[in-house]
C-alpha cells in the first residue's frame, strides 16, 4: 500500500487517504496467513475468502518471509500463528516489522496473558485467540487502514509530532516536508516494540499525527548502515546518523527506532552463530574476535590468491589489503577458528605467497593480516563482510581456491563457522571447497574479484542474518582465478603480514610497502569500507549462500570489476589518508555498480530466507554490515571492500538477479 | 428411509452432539462457511482434522514412551491438538488438552499418560459421531433431499 493521497490500496480497491474506506475496500485486501496447523489454515483461508479478501496461505514462516520478500508490496496484512515449529511467531513478527513494515496479527490457542503481552510488545497489531471466528477476521482491514492513515497523514502534515511515540515525535517538526512523499513507499515509523507505550497491538494514534512510517528501503537502509559504520556502532547516535544520511524527510525518531531494531538484529546475529570467527561478534564490537577472523580470512585469501596468482589482481589486492591490514594490526589475533577453516586453504596457500608472507602460513598470521592494518582494502573488505569470520572464510576460501583453481575460485563466505558447508569442495583443496556448487559455476566466469567480494558480502550477510540457519555459511563465491599472476605481485603486505599477497598491480604498490608488515593502508580499508557500505554491491555474491542475506549487500552484483579495481586503487593510494573514508568515492562507485545490478536486496535484515535465497542475494535485508564495520574493525571492512571489489569486478556474478545478482547461483545446491 | 425421516434424524443427531458437548459453536461456523463454491467444506476440514490429530496422537504416544520424556515436545503437540480441535469445534477433545498441558508442566509422565488415554478416547468418540453425521448427510443427498441447517 502506498501512502499519499489517492494511492492505490491494492489491486482491487483504491482508497484515498482522505476517505478511509471506499466502496470497494476492504474487498481484495491481500492477506498472508501463516500457520503450521493444516486444519486451522484451511479454515482461516475459507473465512478470509468469505470476507472477500485475497488470501495466500503457507504453513512455514520461512516460506512466508520469502513470499513477502519477493513481493514487497504484494500483501497488505499478515496473520500468523505464534507457535510454529520452524520459527517462533514473534520472530517472524519482528522480521516483518523490520523488513516490510506490514501490520501483523498474531493468533494462538494460547490465551495466557504473558503470551498476549508478548504480542503487544513485539508490535503485533492484534492478537486473536483460537478458534478464530469469522467476525474477528472481518475487521482486520481496520489495521491496514489505520496504518495507512497515519502514514498519509504524516506525510502530508508537517508534523507536529505526535506525542504518542515518545521521542519519535519530537523531531517531527524538524522533518523535512513530507508532502513530497518522495521516499519510496511510505514513511513509516519503524515499529517500536517496547519503546513507547504502545497500545498494544495497534498503533492507534489518536489525533496527533503519528510519526509517519518510514519505509526502510534497501537504499535507505544501506545509507543508514553506512552512516552507522562511519560513526562506529558504539558511537552511532540517531542524530549523527541522520546528519550523515542526509535524507530529506527522515526524522531523528525514524532513525532512532530503526537503529534500535538494527541493534537488536545485530545482537541476535551475534548471538546466533557465534562463529568462531567472531565476525559477527566483532561487529558487535569485539574487535579481536573479528579481527582474528578477518585477518585470517584475509590472510588466507590473499595468500591463496597471491599464490595462485589467479585471483584477479584486484580482488586479491583488496583481499590482501584487508587481510594485511588486519593482520598487521592484530597479529595477535588468531583467527579463530572456524573460519580459519575456510581459509584453510590459506594456510596451504601461504606457501604461495612469495613475498614474505610468512604469515600466511599460519592462520594466525592471516589473522594478523586482518588485524594488522587495514592497509589496503583488506580490512575494509573484511569489515564489510561484517562477519569476518564468515565472509572471510568465504573469501579465504576463495583465495585459496583461486590460487588453486585458476578459473573458479569459490569463496565461501560462510558465516564464520564452518557453515561454509556450502563450499563445494570441488574447488580446490583449500577449504574453500565449501563453496556451493552453484556459486562455483557462476563465479567461475567472474573472476576472483567478484568472488571475493561476494564472499565478503556473504560474510556480512552471515552476520546479519541470524536466522539463516542454512545459509549461514554459504556465501560461496566462485572466483575465477584467471588472473593469477597478479596475485603474486600483490603485496598485501600492506599492513598485514600478508606476505605475499600481492594482488594485482593495484595493491602492489601498497603491498610492497606494506609487506613489511606495516599496515599501511588504513585508508584502504576505508575505501573498502565505503565500498561496503553500499553493501549492495558486491555482496550480491555473498548472499548466495549465506544467510547473510540480510545483511549483505549484493554489492558485488555489479560488474563492478572496474569499481573494485577502483576501489583497490584508491585504497592503496590513499592508504593513510583515508582512514575511515568509508564512503569514499570508491565505495560509492562500487556501490553504484552494485546498485546497478539492481540487486539491492541485500538490505540486511535478518533473513530467514531459505538457503537458496540467502545465498544469492543477500536479500535485501538490511545489511548491517555497514554497521559492523564502522567502528570496530576497520580492517574488517577492508576485507569486505576487497570482497566487494572483487565481486564487483566479477560483476559477472552474473546470474544473480535478485538481490545480489547472484541468483544465478543456485544456492540450493549448497549443502547447508 | 424416506428423505423427511432422514432429515429429521439428522437434525436430532446434530442437536444431540451439541447438547452432549461433542461439538460447539465453532462447528456451526464451519457449517456456515460451507457454500456452493465449497460444498464439501466441512467434510474436508474434518478429514484434515482427523489426519492431523491421529498424527499428533501418535507423536504423543511415542514421546511419552521415551525413557526421558521431552515434556516440552509433548506440550507442543498438545498445544497444537488444542488449536486444531478448537478450530473444528471438537469441544471435548479440546477440553482434555487443558489438564494435559498442566500435567506436562508438572512433568509427570504418569498423569500425562492418563491424559493421553482420555484424549484418545474423546477423539475416537467424536470421530465416530462425525462420521455417522456425514453418513446421514450422504443418505439424505442420495435420497434426493437437502441437508438441513442446524442451529
Amino acid at each position: 500500500m502506498n501512502i499519499g493521497s489517492g494511492s492505490v490500496l491494492s489491486s482491487t480497491g483504491s482508497w484515498k487517504s482522505g476517505d478511509v474506506v471506499s466502496d470497494q475496500f476492504p474487498v481484495g485486501l491481500r492477506v498472508l496467513v501463516v500457520d503450521d496447523d493444516p486444519t486451522c489454515l484451511k479454515i482461516l483461508e475459507k473465512m478470509l475468502r468469505n470476507c472477500h479478501y485475497e488470501v495466500t496461505k503457507c504453513n512455514r514462516a520461512e516460506v512466508a518471509l520469502s513470499y513477502l520478500r519477493e513481493n514487497k508490496n504484494g500483501f497488505d496484512i499478515v496473520i500468523s500463528d505464534v507457535h510454529m515449529p520452524d520459527m517462533d511467531g514473534f520472530k517472524l513478527l519482528e522480521h516483518i516489522g523490520l523488513e516490510m513494515d506490514l501490520p501483523v496479527i498474531m493468533m494462538s490457542a494460547d490465551d495466557s496473558k504473558d503470551v498476549v503481552m508478548k504480542g503487544v510488545t513485539h508490535g503485533a497489531y492484534d492478537y486473536l485467540i483460537k478458534p478464530v471466528r469469522i467476525e474477528a477476521l472481518k475487521n482486520i482491514w481496520q489495521h491496514v487502514v489505520r496504518k495507512k492513515k497515519h502514514e498519509w497523514r504524516d506525510n502530508n502534515f508537517d508534523q507536529s509530532g505526535s506525542v504518542e511515540e515518545g521521542d519519535r515525535q519530537q523531531k517531527q517538526s524538524e522533518d523535512v516536508d513530507y508532502s513530497s512523499s518522495a521516499n519510496e513507499g511510505n514513511w513509516k515509523n519503524p515499529k517500536k516494540r517496547k519503546e513507547e507505550d504502545e497500545e498494544g497491538e495497534e498503533r492507534d494514534d489518536t489525533s496527533s499525527l503519528k510519526k509517519p512510517r518510514v519505509v526502510w528501503s534497501v537504499e535507505l537502509h544501506q545509507q543508514f548502515v553506512q552512516a552507522v559504520h562511519q560513526l562506529g556502532i558504539d558511537k552511532a547516535v540517531p542524530k549523527k546518523i541522520l546528519e550523515l544520511m542526509n535524507v530529506p524527510g527522515l526524522t531523528r525518531e525514524n532513525v532512532a527506532s530503526h537503529l534500535q531494531k538494527y541493534r537488536l538484529y545485530l545482537r541476535r546475529l551475534s548471538g546466533v552463530p557465534q562463529h568462531q570467527n567472531g565476525l559477527n561478534n566483532s561487529f558487535m564490537g569485539r574487535p579481536d574476535a573479528t579481527f582474528g577472523t578477518i585477518s585470517s580470512l584475509n590472510g588466507l585469501d590473499l595468500q591463496a590468491i597471491a599464490a595462485a596468482g589467479q585471483i584477479p589482481a584486484q580482488s586479491l589486492a583488496t583481499l590482501q589489503a584487508a587481510a594485511l591490514g588486519r593482520s598487521a594490526t592484530k597479529s595477535a589475533i588468531c583467527m579463530p577458528l572456524v573460519d580459519q577453516r575456510n581459509l584453510f586453504s590459506f594456510e596451504n596457500s601461504q606457501v604461495r605467497f612469495p613475498e614474505g608472507q610468512q604469515q600466511l602460513n599460519n592462520s594466525n598470521k592471516q589473522i594478523d593480516l586482518l588485524h594488522g592494518i587495514p592497509t589496503t582494502m583488506e580490512p575494509k573488505q573484511l569489515a564489510n563482510l561484517h562477519h569476518p569470520s564468515q565472509s572471510f572464510v568465504g573469501m579465504n576460501m576463495q583465495v585459496n581456491s583461486m590460487a588453486q583453481h585458476n578459473n573458479s575460485v569459490i569463496m565461501r563466505m560462510s558465516q564464520s563457522q564452518p557453515r561454509a558447508q556450502m563450499l563445494s569442495g570441488a574447488n580446490n583443496g583449500s577449504q574453500a571447497s565449501r563453496l556451493p556448487l552453484s556459486m562455483q559455476q557462476s563465479l567461475s566466469s567472474e573472476g576472483i574479484p567478484g568472488a571475493v567480494l561476494a564472499q565478503s558480502h556473504i560474510v556480512d550477510n552471515a552476520r546479519a542474518s541470524v536466522y539463516n540457519p542454512v545459509s549461514q555459511a554459504s556465501s560461496m563465491v566462485d572466483f575465477s582465478v584467471n588472473q593469477s599472476k597478479e596475485l603474486q605481485n600483490y603485496n598485501f603486505s600492506l599492513g598485514s603480514n600478508s606476505s605475499g599477497m600481492s594482488n594485482r598491480g593495484m595493491l602492489q604498490e601498497e603491498a610492497n610497502s606494506d609487506i613489511k608488515g606495516s599496515r599501511g593502508f588504513p585508508s584502504n580499508y576505508n575505501i573498502f569500507n565505503d565500498l561496503h557500505q553500499p553493501k549492495s554491491q558486491n555482496w550480491g555474491l555473498q548472499n548466495v549462500g549465506s544467510s547473510f542475506d540480510s545483511s549483505h549487500h549484493p554489492s558485488i552484483q555489479g560488474t563492478q570489476g572496474v569499481s573494485s579495481q577502483l576501489l583497490l586503487q584508491q585504497g592503496i593510494s590513499s592508504t593513510h589518508n583515508n582512514g575511515q573514508n568509508r564512503n569514499g568515492p570508491i565505495g560509492k562507485s562500487m556501490y553504484t555498480n552494485g546498485e546497478e545490478s539492481g540487486h539491492t536486496n541485500l538490505m540486511g535484515g535478518p533473513q530467514l530466507n531459505s538457503v537458496s535465497r540467502n545465498m544469492l542475494a543477500v536479500k535485501a535485508e538490511r545489511f548491517p554490515d555497514a554497521d559492523y564495520q564502522s567502528t570496530n574493525f576497520p580492517e574488517q571492512f577492508g576485507q569486505d571492500d576487497l570482497m566487494s571489489a572483487f565481486l564487483k569486478q566479477q560483476g559477472s556474478v552474473g546470474p544473480v538477479e535478485t538481490e545480489f545478482g547472484f541468483d544465478g547461483y543456485t544456492l540450493d545446491n549448497l549443502p547447508v | 428411509m424416506e428423505v423427511g425421516q432422514l432429515q429429521r434424524s439428522f437434525v436430532e443427531y446434530m442437536a444431540s452432539l451439541f447438547r452432549e458437548g461433542f461439538l460447539d459453536a465453532q462447528f456451526s461456523q464451519l457449517q456456515q462457511l460451507q457454500d456452493d463454491s465449497n460444498p464439501d467444506f466441512v467434510v474436508e476440514v474434518v478429514s484434515l482434522f482427523f489426519e492431523d490429530s491421529e498424527r499428533l496422537l501418535n507423536d504423543l504416544t511415542m514421546a511419552l514412551d521415551q525413557p526421558n520424556v521431552d515434556f516440552k515436545q509433548v506440550d507442543a503437540h498438545v498445544h497444537q491438538l488444542k488449536g486444531s480441535s478448537s478450530s473444528v469445534g471438537a469441544q471435548r477433545v479440546k477440553n482434555c488438552c487443558v489438564p494435559f498441558r498442566n500435567c506436562c508442566e508438572e512433568q509427570n509422565t504418569e498423569t500425562c499418560l492418563r491424559c493421553l488415554q482420555q484424549i484418545k478416547q474423546e477423539y475416537l468418540l467424536v470421530k465416530n459421531k462425525l462420521q455417522t453425521l456425514f453418513e446421514l448427510e450422504q443418505q439424505i443427498v442420495a435420497a434426493g433431499g437437502a441437508i438441513p441447517m442446524v442451529q
